[in-house]
C-alpha cells in the first residue's frame, strides 16, 4: 500500500518538475530570441551627445557669442507617479517659484514622458549640494550641465546675432530630428538663425549600459559629436557700440558696410533689448513688456524697417537719368518752388518755397531740388526708373546673411495693377523721384546701394559673417555675390562729385559735418510720414513727435579710396542734415580716425530752413 | 531559529547491526552526497547573486554548516524520542502561532515573529516539521490506511495551522504545513475517491478562497495570466523573471555575467529568484543539472520511506520529501512563470538561513527514522 502510494508520488513529481522544464524550455529556447531582444532594452540605452554651439568672434577676436555652464534640474515624468508630491519635496530644498512650475508644466505638456524636463535652472553651488544630497531618493530627478549660450555684450548685439532659444513645435517640424536629439536650442533670428547649421553642429551618440534604476554602468560604444563651427564676423563691436552711441536715445538705424567687401562693420537698431533672457524662454510679463514698448525695442529697424528713403534716392534717380540720356551733368533746368503736369492742376511742391533757380545735376544734389527730379523722374518714366533701381536691390532685398530681411517696396505700374488693382497716375512716377509715396527701404538697402557707387558700380551683397572657422584647418572665408552693374564711369564720377558738394559746398545741406581729416560724399534726406494738403503750409513744431519727417543720410569716405559706406536713419528726427548726418559722421570718425563720439550730436530737428532736405 | 526543540542529545541508537559505517553514524551517504552536491551548487549560483561578496558568501557557508550540523544531530536522535516528542512540539507550536496572531493583533500588519526576549522566533518554520510528524504519530497509532474519522481528525490537525499561519498572513508557509498534512495523508493510504473529493472541492472552494484573499495575494494570481498589465508593480518580478530565464538560452550567459541580474532588473536575486540567476547565468542546462540533483534526492527520500519497517517513519520520510519537492515545486514554477508569486525559497540555494534549517533538520529525520533500527515507536 505504502510502496504504490510512494511510486505514485514519485510519478507525480516527475511529471512535475518536467512540467517546469517544459516551460523553462519555452522561455530559453522557443522565445530564446525574443527575451534576448528585451534584456538588451532594459540595458542599453542610446544616449544623444549633443554638439557644442559654435562661437561667434567680431573682426578684432571679441567673443560676442559665448557657451557657458549651467545647471539643471530635471524630471522625467515617466518615473515619476506622484509629480505634485514630487515637486513639493524639491521646494522644500531649493527655491521653485510659479514661473518655474509654469514652465515645467509648458515643456511637459510638448515633450516625451521619458525625456528629462527642465524644473530649476541656473543652480547655485549650493543648491546642487543639497539636490545631490536628496537626490538619490528620486530616480526621476537629476542634475543636468549645459552649456548655456549668453552674449556678453547683451544690447549691443541682440539685432545682429539674434538669439537662441527652446526648440518649438513648428521648428520640430522642419529640423532633422535626430540631428537635434539632445539639443535644447536652435537659432530663432539674426546670425543665430541664419547660421544655425554651421554653429549647430552634428550630434554624436552612445550606447550605455543602464541599471534598473537608470543609472550608467559604462559605456559601450559612442560616436562622438562634431561641435558646431565657429563663425568670424566682419562686424567690429567697438564700431557697432560707437554708432549706438552716437544715435544716443534717438529710435533709428545705422548700417555701415565695408564697400570692398560687402562686409557689414556695424548694424544698429535702437533701441535695443537684452536677449539673453530669451535663450531660456523670457517671462510672459517681461515679453509683454517688449512687444508692447512704444518704441519697439523687439523690432530691427536696420534690417526689418521700411521707410521712405526721402532725397537719399536722389543719386541714384540722377544715375538712371544719366544713363538713360534724359540728362546730361550740365544741362540745367529751371525751379520756381513747385512743378505742374501738363494738363493737371496738381502743384508738385519744392521743399524751398522759394524755389533754387536754375539748377543744373549738381546743384540739384547739393540743394535737394525736388522740382529738378520731378521733371527728371516725369522724362524717365516709373517703368525705367524702377528696373534702374532693381539693379540696386530695392524693393527686393540685399540678400544680407540674416534671417528675417525686409524687402521694401519700389512702385510700378505692375506692382500697383497687381496689389491695389488700380490704374497707374502719372503724378506718382514724379513722387517716387523723390523718394517719397509708396516708396520704401531698409536702412540695410540704403547702406548697400550706396557702398556700391563707392565700389565704381559693383553691387555686393552684404555679409555680416567673414568665415567660418572649424579649428581645424584654416578658416573658410564666406563669399559674397557680386555683379558690375555696368555704370558709366563718367556719370559715376559727376554723381561721386556732386555727392562730395553735398558737404564741401557752403551751400550743401550736410555742410556741417564736413572735416579736413577725409573727404565725404553723402546725400540727405527727410522723408515725409504726414502728408500736408495742398493749400497747408507745414510747421514742424505743430506736429506730434511721432508724425515728424524721418531724418536720413547716407555716405561713403574717405572719398578717393572708400573704407566705409552707411546709412543712417533716426525716425521722426526732422531734418537728414541736421541729425542724421552727424550721426553719419561720428561714425565715420570712429571707424576711419578712431575717434569716440562726444555725448551730444546734431540739433535733433531744430533746424533752420536752409538746412534743407 | 527554527529548530527550538530544546534538549537535542547525542543519544546513541540501539544498534543491532552494522551494515556499514555510514548507517553506525545514522547517516545516507548517497543523500548526504547529493544534498552536499546541492550546497556546492547552490554557493556557486549565490556568489555570482550576491556579485561576489565573500562577506555574504561566508555567512552562507556558516549557516550550511550549521544546517548539516543540525541534520546530523537531529539523525542521531532514535525515532521513538521524535514518536515521543511528535504532540509536545505540535501542541507549543500550534499554541505559539496563536500567540504570534494576538501580539499581530496589537501591532500592525504581518506578524510571523514571536519576540522571545533573546532571540526572535519564527513559529510557523516549526509546524513545518510539527505538523508532519503529529501527523505520522496520529495515523500510526491504528493500522492504515485510516478511516474515515481518523482522515477527518488527520484534516483538522493539518489545518488547524495551516489556516492560523495564513492569517499571518504567509501564503506561502502556509501552503507548505497545510501541504505536508496533506502529503502524509496521501501516503497513508486515503482512499482515491477522497483524494478525488478533495481536488473537487478544492476546485469548487476557489472562488471562496478567492473572496477571502488579500488585494495583494489576488493581484500576485492575476499578474501570473498577464504579468503586462501592471509592468511596474506585480507583474515587474515575472516579466523580469521570464526575461532573465529566457534571455539565458541554452548555454547561459556565463557565470558572473548575468545583466538581469547583476544590473538589478531581477528582484528578489538572491533569495526567491535566485533560480532566475541560474537560468540567465547557466542556461537550460544548468537548469537541467539542478532540477536532476533535486529529482535524486526526492527520488532516494522516497526510496528510503518505502524501506522503513514502521508506519511512523515511512509517513514521517515520505511526508518530509515531498514536501521539500513542494518547495521546489512552487519556486521554480513561480520563477518561470507557472504559478503565482509566493514567497518560497528554493531549497538550499536560497540565501537566508531559516528555511534552510529546517529543511536539513527534516533531512535528519529522514535518516533518523532510516538508520535506527527496531520499531520506532512502542
Amino acid at each position: 500500500m505504502f510502496r504504490r502510494r510512494a511510486l505514485v508520488a514519485g510519478l507525480v513529481v516527475i511529471l512535475l518538475l518536467l512540467l517546469v522544464v517544459v516551460q523553462v524550455a519555452r522561455l530559453q529556447i522557443k522565445n530564446h530570441q525574443h527575451f534576448t531582444t528585451l534584456s538588451l532594452d532594459n540595458r542599453v540605452r542610446l544616449e544623444p551627445l549633443a554638439p557644442t554651439r559654435g562661437l561667434i568672434y567680431d573682426v578684432n577676436g571679441i567673443l560676442l557669442a559665448a557657451n557657458e555652464p549651467s545647471f539643471t534640474l530635471t524630471i522625467t515624468p515617466s518615473k515619476v507617479r506622484d509629480m505634485a508630491g514630487l515637486i513639493e519635496v524639491f521646494s522644500g530644498l531649493i527655491r521653485i517659484d510659479e514661473a518655474d512650475i509654469k514652465r515645467f508644466e509648458r515643456l511637459r505638456r510638448q515633450g516625451s514622458p521619458y525625456q528629462a524636463v527642465p524644473l530649476r535652472l541656473h543652480l547655485t553651488e549650493e543648491e546642487i549640494a543639497r539636490v545631490a544630497l536628496e537626490g538619490h531618493r528620486f530616480p526621476s530627478v537629476d542634475i543636468r550641465a549645459d552649456l548655456l549660450r549668453t552674449y556678453p555684450l547683451g544690447t549691443h548685439t541682440a539685432h545682429v546675432l539674434g538669439y537662441v532659444g527652446r526648440i518649438d513645435e513648428e521648428e520640430l517640424k522642419r529640423i532633422d530630428v535626430a540631428n537635434y536629439r539632445g539639443t535644447d536650442f536652435i537659432g530663432k533670428n539674426g546670425l543665430e538663425k541664419f547660421y544655425e547649421e554651421v554653429l549647430h553642429g552634428r550630434a554624436g551618440h552612445r550606447q550605455v549600459e543602464v541599471n534598473a534604476k537608470g543609472r550608467v554602468m559604462r559605456t559601450l560604444q559612442s560616436q562622438q559629436p562634431v561641435p558646431g563651427r565657429d563663425l568670424r564676423l566682419h562686424l567690429d563691436i567697438r564700431l557697432q557700440q560707437d554708432a549706438a552711441a552716437a544715435l544716443g536715445g534717438r529710435r533709428g538705424a545705422v548700417v555701415a558696410l565695408d564697400p570692398r567687401t560687402g562686409g557689414v562693420l556695424a548694424l544698429v537698431s535702437n533701441p535695443g533689448f537684452d536677449p539673453n533672457p530669451f535663450v531660456e524662454g523670457i517671462g510672459t510679463r517681461e515679453y509683454a513688456a517688449l512687444r508692447d514698448d512704444i518704441d519697439a525695442p523687439l523690432f530691427d529697424r536696420a534690417l526689418r524697417g521700411q521707410y521712405p528713403p526721402g532725397s537719399t534716392i536722389k543719386p541714384f534717380v540722377a544715375l538712371a537719368g544719366l544713363e538713360a540720356g534724359v540728362i546730361t551733368a550740365s544741362k540745367a533746368k529751371y525751379c520756381g518752388g513747385a512743378y505742374q503736369l501738363p494738363n493737371h492742376s496738381h502743384r508738385f511742391r519744392d521743399w524751398r518755397r522759394g524755389g533754387h533757380g536754375r539748377v543744373d545735376l549738381e546743384k540739384a544734389i547739393v540743394e535737394s531740388c525736388d522740382v529738378y527730379f520731378y521733371d527728371l523722374a516725369h522724362h524717365l518714366g516709373i517703368e525705367r526708373m524702377h528696373d534702374f533701381l532693381t539693379e540696386f536691390h530695392f524693393g527686393r532685398g540685399t540678400g544680407i546673411d540674416l534671417a528675417g530681411e525686409r524687402g521694401g517696396l519700389l512702385p510700378s505700374r505692375d506692382w500697383k495693377r497687381r496689389v491695389r488693382n488700380q490704374a497707374w497716375f502719372p503724378g506718382e512716377t514724379l513722387i517716387v523721384g523723390i523718394g517719397q509715396g509708396a516708396f520704401l527701404a531698409t536702412p540695410l538697402q540704403l547702406a548697400a546701394a550706396t557702398a556700391a557707387l563707392a565700389n565704381g558700380g559693383r553691387y555686393i551683397e552684404p555679409r555680416v559673417a567673414m568665415a567660418i572657422d572649424d579649428g581645424l584647418g584654416p578658416p573658410l572665408p564666406i563669399s559674397a555675390p557680386a555683379r558690375d552693374l555696368g555704370l558709366d564711369p563718367g556719370h559715376l564720377e559727376d554723381m561721386i562729385q556732386a555727392m562730395i558738394q553735398v558737404v564741401e559746398s557752403p551751400r550743401g545741406t550736410a555742410r556741417r559735418i564736413r572735416t579736413s581729416a577725409y573727404r565725404i560724399a553723402g546725400k540727405t534726406g527727410t522723408a515725409q510720414v504726414f502728408t500736408v494738403g495742398q493749400k497747408e503750409t507745414y510747421n514742424e513744431k505743430q506736429v506730434a513727435e511721432r508724425k515728424r519727417d524721418h531724418a536720413l543720410f547716407v555716405a561713403f569716405a574717405p572719398v578717393d579710396k572708400p573704407r566705409i559706406a552707411l546709412a543712417v536713419l533716426v525716425e521722426n528726427g526732422g531734418h537728414g542734415g541736421a541729425v542724421a548726418a552727424p550721426i553719419g559722421r561720428a561714425v565715420m570718425d570712429s571707424y576711419l580716425l578712431g575717434k569716440r563720439p562726444s555725448a551730444d550730436l546734431g540739433t535733433n530737428g531744430e533746424a533752420g530752413e536752409e538746412d534743407g532736405d | 531559529m527554527a529548530i527550538e526543540t530544546g534538549g537535542i542529545g547525542l543519544g546513541q541508537g540501539p544498534l543491532m547491526e552494522s551494515p556499514s559505517l555510514a548507517h553506525r553514524l545514522h547517516l545516507d551517504l548517497p543523500l548526504i552526497f547529493a544534498l552536499l552536491i546541492l550546497s556546492g551548487y547552490g554557493l556557486l549560483v549565490l556568489f555570482s547573486a550576491i556579485d561576489q561578496d565573500p562577506g555574504r558568501l561566508e555567512a552562507q557557508l556558516l549557516r550550511l554548516g550549521l544546517a548539516f550540523g543540525v541534520m546530523i544531530a537531529v539523525a542521531q536522535v532514535p525515532p521513538r524520542i521524535w514518536w515521543r516528542l511528535a504532540v509536545p512540539l505540535y501542541v507549543a507550536g500550534v499554541l505559539m502561532l496563536v500567540a504570534v496572531l494576538a501580539v499581530g493583533e496589537i501591532g500592525k500588519g504581518a506578524q510571523r515573529w514571536l519576540d522571545l526576549g533573546l532571540l526572535r522566533f519564527q513559529p510557523s518554520e516549526l509546524l513545518k516539521l510539527a505538523v508532519p510528524l503529529m501527523l505520522a504519530w496520529f495515523l500510526a497509532l491504528r493500522p492504515l490506511p485510516p478511516g474515515g474519522w481518523r482522515t477527518l481528525g488527520a484534516g483538522v490537525l493539518t489545518a488547524l495551522p495551516a489556516v492560523l499561519i495564513a492569517r499571518q498572513p504567509d501564503l506561502g508557509t502556509a501552503l507548505l504545513v497545510g501541504s505536508a498534512g496533506a502529503l502524509v495523508l496521501f501516503l497513508a493510504g486515503l482512499s482515491w475517491r477522497i483524494v478525488g473529493l478533495l481536488i473537487a472541492m478544492a476546485a469548487a472552494l476557489a472562488p471562496l478562497l478567492w473572496s477571502q484573499m488579500l488585494d495583494y495575494q489576488k493581484n500576485r494570481v492575476l499578474t501570473l495570466f498577464d504579468p503586462e498589465s501592471d509592468p511596474l508593480g506585480t507583474g515587474y518580478h515575472i516579466i523580469q523573471s521570464k526575461i532573465a530565464i529566457g534571455s539565458g538560452g541554452l548555454y547561459g550567459k556565463g557565470w558572473g555575467q548575468g545583466t538581469q541580474s547583476h544590473l538589478e532588473f531581477l528582484p528578489e536575486r538572491t533569495t526567491d529568484f535566485i533560480f532566475a540567476v541560474l537560468g540567465e547565468e547557466m542556461g537550460f542546462f544548468g537548469i537541467l543539472g539542478l532540477l536532476g540533483i533535486y529529482l535524486f534526492i526526492i527520488l532516494r527520500g522516497l526510496y528510503i520511506a518505502s524501506r522503513v519497517r514502521d508506519s511512523f517513519g515511512r509517513l514521517l520520510a515520505g511526508g518530509l520529501t515531498l514536501v521539500f519537492f513542494v518547495y521546489l515545486f512552487v519556486n521554480t514554477g513561480m520563477v518561470a512563470g507557472l504559478l503565482p508569486v509566493v514567497g518560497v525559497p528554493l531549497p538550499l540555494v536560497s540565501h537566508g538561513g531559516t528555511a534552510m534549517v529546517t529543511i536539513m533538520a527534516g533531512f535528519g529525520l529522514i535518516m533518523s527514522v532510516y538508520t535506527h533500527k527496531g520499531p520506532s515507536g512502542r
